[in-house]
This record gives C-alpha cells, structure tokens and sequence, in this order.
C-alpha cells in the first residue's frame, strides 16, 4: 500500500465492567488501516472487534494505549472533540441499524444532513441505496434489508472520510445481505471511502483488501487478499 | 423543521396519555397560582376602586355626644385633610315573618349636603327626599338575604318607639362591605345597615347639633399614629371610644384576610402540584431516555453533541410544560374570573374587573419551567452521559437482591407475584418513596380542602355550645341596675337569666395595645363559661383580668404580668390589672373580669349592659315578639339566627373549595397513578409477555404489575392523613387569622373521604393500564431486544 495510513493504533487495551464482571475487550493491540482501504475484521463473538470499531469510529475511548485518525489523537480526546470527528468525518452501520421509529427513510437521512458540514442531498444518499420509492415510509414498514440499507445511505450522507460497519448484514438473509454488501462496496469503490466491515462471515472477506483475523482482544493474523471479490461473486 | 425535532414531536405524539396527564398537573399548579393571585389582585383593585370612588375613611372615631362644632376643631388636627361626622345607632327591627329581633344600624344621612366619606352608592331605587322622615336606604347584602327592595316597609323600634320605615333604595358603602354586628363573619341575615335623614335620626335620639361617629381622611404622608392620638385628646371629653384605623374597622379588617387568604391558597397548593409535576416528568423522562438508549447512541453516532441531545430533551419537557402552560392559564383565568365574580357579588363591590396582570402569569410561567427542568435534569444528564458505545450494547440486567422479608428467613410467605412486586420496589426505593408521596400529597389536598368543615363543626361546638351556652343575648341600650335582670327572667319562656356587663376597652402592655371588650361576668354564672386549653371550665377570680390567649400572645403578657385598662365608655377611668389567666377562645379577642370586679373599676354599683337567658324553645317566638316592643333593649341577639348564618356562610365556602381541591387532587392522584403504572409497563412488558408466554393468565401478570401500585396506594394512605394535617396546619398557619383560631381538627370521615377519593381515582388509572396488559404483544414484544 502506497497510500498513507489514516488509522493508527499502537498497544491499545480496553477494559470495561458489565455489572459485576470485568471484561478485558482489547489487549495490546496494533494496527495501522490505510486511506481508502477496505478491511474486513474476523472473530468470534468477544474477540474485540466491535471495541475496536467503537474506539476507532470515536464512540468509545481506550482504557490505554494510542489510537489516531490522521491527525486526530482518539485516545485521549475529550467528548466534544469526539463529536466533532464523528460529525465530521464518520459513517456508522450497525448490525440493528439503529434506526429512530419515529422517523421516517428520509428524515432519518436528514438527521445527518442537517448537521454534517458538507452533506449530499438526502434524497442523492437515498437514491444511492435505491430507496427512493420508499423514501416516506417509517422503519416498521420496511423489511430489515431496506432497513439497512437505510442505515447505510444515513452513514454515508455526510460524504464520510471512514465507514464503520458492525455486522452490517448479520441480521438480512443472504440476497439482502449481498444487495447491502453492494452498496458498501460501491461507496468505498466510487467515493473512496475506508471502510472497515466487522463480521463473522468468513466469506464476506473475498472483497476486501485485507482481513483483520481477531481473538481475544488481538489482532492474530493479517490477510492480504490478491484478487477482490464483487459482492456477485460472493457465496456463504 | 429540522429532522431532530420531528423526532420529538412524533415521541411526545407517542407519550400522549402521559404528556396529557403530566400537563394537567402542570396546569393545575398554573392554574391554582394564576387563578388565586388573580383573583387576589382583582379583589384588591376593586376594593381600592370602592374605597376611593366613595372616598373611604382612614380613621375613624365614636363618641358618645359631641357637638357638631367639634367638627371643625377635628379639621384643624394636623394630617386630616377631610371628616365626615353622623350619628349612628343600634336599633331592633321588626322583619315580617322573622321571629326574632334583627339588629338595624341606623346611619344619618346628611339631606342639605351629601355626606364627604363613606359615601353611600345607590345600587337600586334612590336617595331618601328631603323632608321625608320614614324613608331609608338599606344595604344590599340584608336587602338580599331578607327579599327587601324599594317599595316595602319595615318596623323599628328607634329609641323605643315603634315607627315604620319604607325603603326607598338599596345600597352601599365602604364601611359595610363586610356587615356584621361584631364577629368575625358577616351576619346580612340578622344585622342590616340603613341610612336614614340625619336630622330625624337626631331627632329621636336628642342628639340635634350632635354627632357619634366621625370618619377622617389623612392628608399625603399623614401619621396614622399621631392623626389617632389628637382625636382621642380631643374627643375625650365627649365620651370619644378611642379613634382606630382602617386596620381595625371591622369590615376592611375581614376583608382584608378573605382576600389575603388567596395569596396563601395561591402559593401553597401550586407548590404541592409543582413537585408532583416536577416528580411525574422526572420518572417519565427517565423512561423515555432509557427506552430511546439505542436511538442516542445512534445520534450521538452520528455526530449529535451533549448540548444539541441534552436541548433535545429539555425542550420535550420545555413542550409539556407549554401545553400545561397554556391550559393552567386558560383554566387559571376561568376560575379566577369565576372566584373574583362570586366573592366581588358576596361583597357586594359596585364594579369589579378581573385582571390577570402578565408578570403573575410569566412568574408562574417561569417558576412552573424551573420546576420542571429541575426534575428533568437528572434523566437529561443520563442522556448526555450515556457512552454511545455502552448503548449499542442491550443494558445489562439490572441488579436485585433478595428483599428484607426473604433475607429474615420469611420469604416461603411471599407469592412469586409478591417477591417480584416487592424485590422491584427495593431495587427503586426513591421511586416507589416518591409515588407514594405523590399519591399521599393528592389525598392531602382533599383532607385541607374539607378540614375546614371539621374545624368549623369544632368552634361551633366549642364556642357556642361549650362557651357561650345562652340561647339569646339582650343587650341594653345603657347599661341598668341589677332588676333588670329579674325583669327578663319573669319574660315568656326565659328559664335562667343572668345579667353581664360589656365595657369597651383599650388594653395597652408596653409598646402594644388592643382595643376590645371586656366582659365582666358574674362568677357562678352557667350561661357563659371560660374554657382553658383542654375545655375545662375556668373559675373568674374576684380580681385581675383574664385575656383571650391569642391576645396575651398580642400583647406579649403572660398570667402574672400586668396590663393598662383604659375604659371607653362614659367617664374614662385608667387601672393597672393583674392577668390572672387566659381562655381558650377560638373566636374573637376579648378580655373577662368578674362582674363586680368590672363595676369596680367603672365606679359604679351592680350594673349590667347585657341579659344573656337560657329559653323554652316553644316559647321563643313570644319572648322575641315582646322584646321587638321592649324600649331599653337595644338589640336581642338569637344564637340559631347566628348558628344558620354562620352555618351557610361556611357550608358554602367549604363546598366550593371542597369541590375544586378533590378535582385538583384527582388530576394528582390519576397523574401519579397512571403515569407509574405505564412506565412499569413499558419497562417490564418484555417480562410479562414472557410470563404470559409460560402460561400465566391476563389476571395473574396484570397483579405483578399493578400489585407494586396496590402497595404504594395502601401506604399512600398513612402518610396522606399526616400530610393532610400538616397542609392544614400550614395553611391556617399562614393565613394569620387574628379573630378567630382555626382549630386543626380533622374528623375521621375527612380522612376515609379523602383515602375513598385516591383509591377511586387509583382504581380507574390502574383499569386503564390493565386493559394495556390484555392486549400486550406476545411475539412482538419478545422480538425485541430488550
């Protein structure tokens, strides 16, 4: 990779309490992701991936350790500057694509335009995932891939330097799965997104450019990938 | 509009019940502060626009004969800039189909020259003409409750002959908007005010050239003070009774603390409401920030910042708080409209406009907001502090433990319904505290709202049951010796009779002084007891003088110290007294000697000014026939006419506050209720449906939840008797009622009212949600995450 890295974590460990256990999400973790790269992290459930994503999409912050974006030391920002770097800066999927029930697709969207300083048009980020006939309706009257999708064209609407997204196709069947994994893959082919895809389908990692293999809390192995795979070409 | 904020208003749409139910309370303290200080303000306003059109006095004195020349030497005081003299007198009257004697208080009128102060306002009919000697002017609150008006006659007996009178006019003044002989309540079915021609009034009394009664005007910056003292030198010497100020006119005195009393019902009741509201919008808040834990991840995801998420909540709350606004305000102002009209036509003012100044509403406006952010505040900060990474996660299972009962070792007594009831109790005690305390504060605001018949009830029992035990009053014009005493005894129907003796009095200890009557008593007397503290009769010493409690307190003496007596009658006469003790009056300030003591003091032999007797019942109209003809008989006061007056007044004054209060305190208890009961759906639904799923019935899962609420009515009970009597103790605290002592009494039938009127209110809220538990969505309740 020739291009210069935008993530940058070094000896990264996160340790939180969930009632009355301790739970060590991140241990010594490095990792370097470059700009417009798109990564696939692998691992069991409690691995870290989702720790790692949170601490790098600036939802979380470290128990110790580095982490920066470009120039934006994570680790230690304070919440107002986290904000800021995901209002800015950050797309997010999540595997429940969190969506507000009160709003409908488009005004979903226009939660992000509205504050994002250099959006699309909410019906452009729409149209991209191809929902513009359902534009009006609210999240219970779509299937959960719409939904997503939903999800997706809400991240990308601020024309994101970085796309985060957890288990982005862990809740959609397999052809609404793909139809979602398209629209990713084409926001980090067109627009030059990084994008870094948290999964635990193996085989969603033919179309990235490397795999991050993750388990218990550290990166444990890094797969170059020679030849990406479209979306189409996939199988699980 | 901004994405955000459809958000919003599609929750609150969400919440409607809860918004609407947390609005009423809202509009309910709004309305109870708008309502109250408006009707305070109009009241005043009007009472002060009286005051001035008919140019009310500022001090006034009575006299016992002074010649009309004294006029110009009161003039002349320094800081008088106007005065008004009359004659005044007490005369029986003969009402057709009345028993009993009425007292009429006969004023002159001047016929030449209109009087200055204390105008008379003609409100139907007209003047008395000139030259026309039997015609009067009656005041309209008597002219009203006894059906009078122009055109009718009416019998009085004036300085012993009977002459008939015919109204020509109804009217007013402002030194009878409150018309009473003496009490503390208005009396406008026995004591009516007429004006008749000054010189005919005169006349029958040998009072031409003379004049009883003077009322003064200060000039700008007068001393009320100094302005009193130069009248009393100089009326002294005609038999002046010590010149007062407005503060001590009876009727502004009254008036004063009925209207008054409207600040005191407008801070208290509101500020209960308040809390309430306060309290509702916190536990709804709560819910609604941990229900929404993934949509503020999500936002803060997104780029939302602590500010814009924490506006986001303040102004849901900021909404509530409006929409509670407005109906307080348009409530507020209806009921206050409504008391202002009721209380300005029970007065009697000639004009009235309620007003609703705009600082009273934004203060309420402003105060009500306060109290609502302040309760938000702790569910915005939960918002604005929850790590948008530790929301993604589903909330980790929330911490029980075993309850009390269980870890004593008593738990195979509960059901599983009671130790899931009562472990999620001990899990929120702050919650569970505070419902219940919402709960008890909406049933004690129907215990003060009907105390006040209790307390009533009790000082009627006690003063005229227990104290003043005489069926009927006949009080003389000038006082007479000791056979007039057997003269009334040998009357029809008079069983016991016993004489007594009434002195105006100017009481002064230190720096403070009172005037009152002191009543001399004969000391084996049964007809007029003195009660102490536990209602123990308490014997007249042959010396000293005993005082009301509240007016030992007033003057700062206490049993062993000794108070200046200035008489006000007839020749003054000065003595030092020994207190020797204090009675446990509950109406009115007086102080009591033994009868001969008093005539020791006056200088006199055996006299007596008053015949209080004990009747045949049967007999009572005859006695008041011969009475009504009797010349030396100023007045005869009936303890029933006074009892039915004093009962209707109150009866009418209870129901109406009694009516309002439970309807405020309805809309707390249903607020409290309901609102708790929703939120313990929405948190637990996911635990019901799955209990509903394992085979429990509607009926059983619907106690799991409404059991909680069960619990903290029963106990809302206790603590609601005890903040019942304290919100009535504080009330009657604060409204400084200082002639007569509410007693704090609350009879058990208040309390099992008030306990009736929550868990009513209770039962219908705990329907409502119970018909939610029946239509609860089993599968898509489980399909969701949390």
């Amino acid at each position: 990779m020739n291009k210069p890295a935008v993530f940058v974590a070094r000896g990264l460990c996160k340790t939180y309490r969930m009632g009355e256990v301790e739970v060590r999400a991140l241990r010594d973790l490095d990792l370097e992701i470059f700009e417009g790269e798109f990564v696939v992290l692998l691992g069991p459930s409690g691995s870290g991936k989702s720790t790692l994503l949170n601490i790098l999409g600036g939802l979380d912050v470290p128990s110790s350790g580095v982490a920066s974006w470009r120039d934006h030391d994570l680790a230690v920002a304070d919440e107002a500057t986290l904000t800021r770097y995901r209002r800015d800066h950050v797309g997010f999927v999540f595997q429940f694509y969190n969506l507000i029930p009160s709003l409908t697709v488009r005004e979903n969207v226009a939660l992000v335009t509205d504050i994002a300083p250099n959006p699309m048009n909410t019906d452009e980020a729409i149209n991209l995932v191809g929902l513009m006939p359902r534009a009006n309706h609210f999240p219970s009257q779509l299937s959960g891939g719409e939904q997503q999708r939903v999800a997706i064209a809400r991240a990308i609407a601020k024309r994101p330097d970085v796309l985060l997204c957890d288990e982005p196709t862990g809740a959609l069947d397999y052809p609404t799965g793909k139809v979602v994994l398209e629209v990713i893959a084409k926001i980090n082919g067109e627009l030059g997104t990084t994008a870094i895809v948290i999964t635990h389908n193996a085989a969603i990692a033919g179309m990235a450019d490397r795999v991050l293999h993750l388990a218990d809390g550290r990166i444990m192995r890094v797969d170059t990938v020679a030849r990406k795979l479209t979306p189409a070409e996939l199988s699980w | 509009m901004k994405a955000i904020n459809r958000k919003l208003l599609r929750d609150l749409w969400q919440l409607k019940s809860q918004v609407v139910t947390v609005a009423l309370v809202v509009a309910s303290a709004l309305s109870g502060f708008v309502g109250s200080f408006a009707t305070y303000y109009s009241l005043v306003a009007a009472r002060e626009s009286f005051y001035e059109s008919a140019r009310f006095g500022d001090a006034f004195s009575d006299i016992k004969r002074a010649p009309r020349e004294t006029e110009r030497r009161i003039l002349e005081i320094p800081g008088i800039s106007d005065a008004e003299t009359t004659v005044v007198f007490d005369v029986t009257l003969d009402v057709p189909g009345v028993a009993e004697p009425i007292v009429g208080r006969m004023i002159g009128l001047d016929e030449v020259r209109p009087p200055r102060l204390n105008q008379l306002v003609i409100r139907r009919g007209r003047m008395p003409e000139r030259g026309q000697v039997a015609e009067v002017v009656v005041s309209e609150g008597f002219a009203t409750t006894r059906h009078l008006g122009p055109g009718q006659t009416i019998t009085a007996l004036i300085n012993g002959r009977k002459e008939t009178l015919s109204i020509v006019g109804v009217g007013l003044s402002p030194d009878y908007i409150y018309a009473s002989r003496g009490g503390a309540f208005p009396d406008d079915r026995s004591f009516g005010v007429f004006w008749i021609g000054r010189e005919r009034l005169a006349a029958a009394y040998n009072m031409e050239g003379a004049f009883n009664h003077v009322a003064v005007r200060l000039a700008p910056g007068a001393s009320e003070r100094g302005v009193i003292d130069a009248m009393d030198r100089l009326l002294e010497p005609y038999g002046g009774a010590g010149a007062y100020g407005r503060d001590e006119q009876l009727s502004h005195r009254i008036l004063g603390k009925e209207i008054d009393q409207w600040k005191v019902t407008g801070t208290l009741i509101p500020t209960i409401f308040l809390a309430v509201a306060s309290f509702l919008l916190n536990v709804v808040l709560n819910r609604q920030v941990a229900t929404q834990r993934e949509q503020i991840a999500a936002l803060k995801a997104l780029g939302y910042g602590n500010g814009a998420l924490a506006a986001h909540y303040l102004l849901q709350v900021a909404l509530i708080v409006f929409i509670g606004t407005l109906i307080g305000i348009a409530v507020g102002a209806w009921f206050g409209e409504g008391v202002t009209g009721l209380y300005a036509r029970f007065f009697h003012f000639p004009s009235y406009t309620f007003v609703m100044p705009l600082w009273i509403v934004l203060t309420a406006t402003a105060v009500t907001l306060f109290a609502a952010v302040a309760g938000a505040l702790d569910a915005v900060s939960k918002a604005v502090s929850l790590a948008p990474a530790e929301a993604m996660r589903p909330p980790f299972p929330g911490t029980y433990r075993r309850t009390l009962m269980e870890r004593l070792g008593l738990g195979h007594l509960l059901t599983p319904a009671m130790r899931m009831t009562i472990r999620t109790m001990e899990r929120r005690p702050w919650r569970a505290l505070l419902t219940t305390f919402g709960i008890a504060s909406a049933m004690a605001i129907i215990v003060c709202g009907m105390f006040w018949r209790d307390a009533l009830d009790y000082m009627v029992g006690v003063q005229f049951e227990a104290a003043q035990r005489a069926d009927a009053d006949i009080v003389l014009v000038d006082a007479l010796g000791p056979r007039v005493e057997s003269e009334v005894a040998r009357m029809p129907g008079v069983m016991l009779a016993e004489g007594f003796r009434d002195v105006p009095a100017r009481l002064v200890a230190g720096h403070h002084f009172y005037r009152t009557a002191i009543l001399g008593l004969p000391a084996d007397g049964e007809l007029r007891r003195l009660l102490d503290d536990a209602l123990n009769r308490i014997p007249i010493p042959s010396d000293g003088i005993l005082l009301t409690d509240r007016l030992a307190d007033r003057l700062g003496v206490r049993v062993g110290d000794s108070v200046l007596v200035e008489t006000l009658v007839g020749e003054r006469h000065k003595r030092l007294l020994l207190v020797v003790g204090t009675v446990r009056d509950l109406i009115g300030l007086f102080a009591y000697m033994d009868l001969d003591a008093l005539n020791r003091v006056m200088g006199e032999g055996k006299m007596l000014s008053a015949v209080s007797v004990r009747l045949d019942a049967s007999q009572r109209d005859a006695l008041f026939q011969q009475l009504k003809t009797f010349p030396r008989v100023a007045v005869a006061a009936s303890k029933i006419a006074m009892l039915a007056n004093f009962r209707e007044t109150s009866a009418r004054n209870v129901l109406f506050f009694t009516s309002i209060l439970t309807a405020f305190a309805a809309v707390i208890a249903i607020g409290v209720v309901y609102n708790n009961a929703r939120i313990a759906l929405q948190e637990r639904s996911w635990e019901l449906a799955s209990l509903r799923v394992l085979g429990f019935t509607r009926g059983e899962v619907s106690t799991f939840l409404l059991g909680e609420l069960a619990l903290e009515l029963l106990a809302a009970i206790p603590v609601g008797c005890v903040l019942g009597y304290l919100l009535s103790w504080a009330i009657v605290r604060m409204s400084h009622h200082d002639l007569i002592a509410i007693p704090i009494i609350v009879a058990p039938r208040t309390y099992a009212f008030a306990a009736l009127a929550i868990v009513v209110a209770g039962a219908a809220s705990a329907l409502i949600v119970r018909r939610r538990i029946d239509r609860l969505d089993l599968v898509g309740v489980l399909k969701t995450r949390e």
